[in-house]
């Protein structure tokens, strides 16, 4: 089973999703003074193979259409539920992972599993097999679609370009004190990087660092460019503008340190934790200024290469 | 266990940009108004709470991937905002509540109690 592919997903899927994800909520249950003729109407007008027999809120059997024949062949119509139901009822909490249920259903071989609430006893939800393939066919969907959407298929670049050495240059314009587009670079190459097909950690590392340079750009300075450039063991982020510079780097780096006026301070930004954020993020950072002249930065993220 | 559509309906918000995911499960938050302290110490799928309303949050919540923004004290996210979080799919509510309450609010729903990591078992 493990060497395909999708049997993975779905086996990854079901630590992921939990049992209350995919759980039926609205349950059709059944007091255990119904009677047997009675269930046989609920049974067959709700198109249902069993029931929870519930005492006023309380899960105190549950009963199936098996045992609805066994009563049946005996003509034992008139007797109550609850002298015909199975009283030790298995069931599943409603936080606990899929996997759980899974394995449930393996070892009982039952149609269904009533869901109660961890602690309270409350019976929340019932869960049957096609629930549980109803619920990963939804999520299997909903990550297609997003994958679809993220990276539709520009991985392949670097392996159809012929050369020595490949590199892919991204340029970005940064209009200074522009708050409204601040902020706009850093999305577009969050987005390349996805669509290249760059693990999802490293774009989220360059992303961060990519946006913080953006956004030092434009509190502190006329403009300036961002330059990007990924190749397959690295992303390179450059960052550089034409004033006022940097007089005390060390200071610069201490966190909380920060020369923002108040009115940007007010907005959020110039928190002082900028170049902290960008070191963090970085396998390797430097930072050179010039006061008067202007400051260049520039972050490295390595990759894992395939 | 709990969607964004349900916190908007328990706690009363008023939705401002409804689109996204919704469906989406919320175990964490993360309230500060300091953009750079979000970067570094939200996590995906949290639910962010601030006064802030200016676009930018929008591409803050972006770059974390965060679930929503809840904005407080009745402020109203700027035009400009509300354009950038529908085209990035960022859910954006309004509360008349402070910071405080609401994350009160939410710690009732038992938001932050569980589990942040969904993997883990």
């Amino acid at each position: 089973m493990a060497e395909d592919k999708k049997y993975t997903k779905i086996q990854e899927l079901t630590y992921e999703l939990k049992v209350g994800n995919v759980m039926t909520k609205k349950v059709v249950t059944v007091s255990p003074k119904k009677t047997i003729y009675k269930l046989r109407n609920i049974l067959h007008t709700k198109r249902i193979s069993g029931t929870p027999v519930v005492d006023k809120g309380k899960l105190v059997g549950i009963i199936s259409t098996e045992d609805f024949m066994k009563c049946l062949a005996k003509g034992e119509t008139n007797i109550p539920v609850e002298e015909r139901m199975t009283k030790k009822v298995e069931t599943l909490y409603a936080d606990e992972p899929l996997v759980h249920a899974v394995r449930k259903f393996d070892q009982y071989g039952f149609g269904r599993f009533p869901v109660i609430e961890r602690g309270k006893g409350k019976l929340v939800g019932i869960i049957t097999k096609g629930d549980i393939i109803k619920g990963l066919l939804k999520k299997l969907e909903i990550d297609y679609h997003k994958e679809e959407i993220h990276r539709y298929r520009a991985s392949h670049i670097f392996e159809d370009i012929v050369a020595d050495r490949t590199t892919l240059t991204f340029h970005y314009n940064v209009v200074g004190e522009d708050f409204n587009r601040a902020g706009e670079s850093a999305s577009g190459l969050k987005r390349t990087l996805f669509r290249l097909g760059i693990q999802p950690d490293s774009v989220r590392r360059a992303a961060i660092a990519a946006y913080e340079a953006e956004m030092n750009i434009v509190v502190f300075t006329e403009g300036g460019k961002l330059t990007v450039s990924v190749e397959t063991h690295r992303i390179k982020i450059e960052a550089s503008d034409s004033g006022p510079g940097i007089p005390d780097i060390e200071q610069a780096m201490q966190p909380g340190f920060s020369t923002a006026p108040e009115r940007i301070r007010e907005l959020g930004f110039g928190a002082g934790m900028g170049l902290l954020n960008i070191k963090n993020c970085a396998d390797k950072m430097n930072l050179t200024s010039k006061v008067g002249k202007g400051t260049h930065l520039e972050a490295i993220i390595y990759l894992n290469q395939r | 266990m709990i969607t964004l559509k349900e916190i908007i309906q328990k706690l009363n918000l008023e939705v401002m940009s409804a689109s996204g995911d919704f469906d989406r499960e919320i175990r964490g938050g993360y309230v500060s108004d300091l953009l750079s302290d979000v970067i570094a110490n939200s996590k995906e799928g949290n639910i962010w709470i601030t006064l802030q309303t200016h676009p930018n949050i929008v591409a803050v919540a972006t770059l974390k991937e965060l679930a929503g923004i809840i904005i407080v004290n009745k402020r109203k996210p700027e035009d400009e905002t509300l354009k950038k979080a529908e085209e990035e799919n960022i859910p954006v509510m309004v509360t008349e509540l402070s910071a405080f309450e609401i994350v009160g609010g939410l710690y009732e729903l038992g938001i932050g109690r569980a589990t942040e990591n969904a993997k883990e078992v």
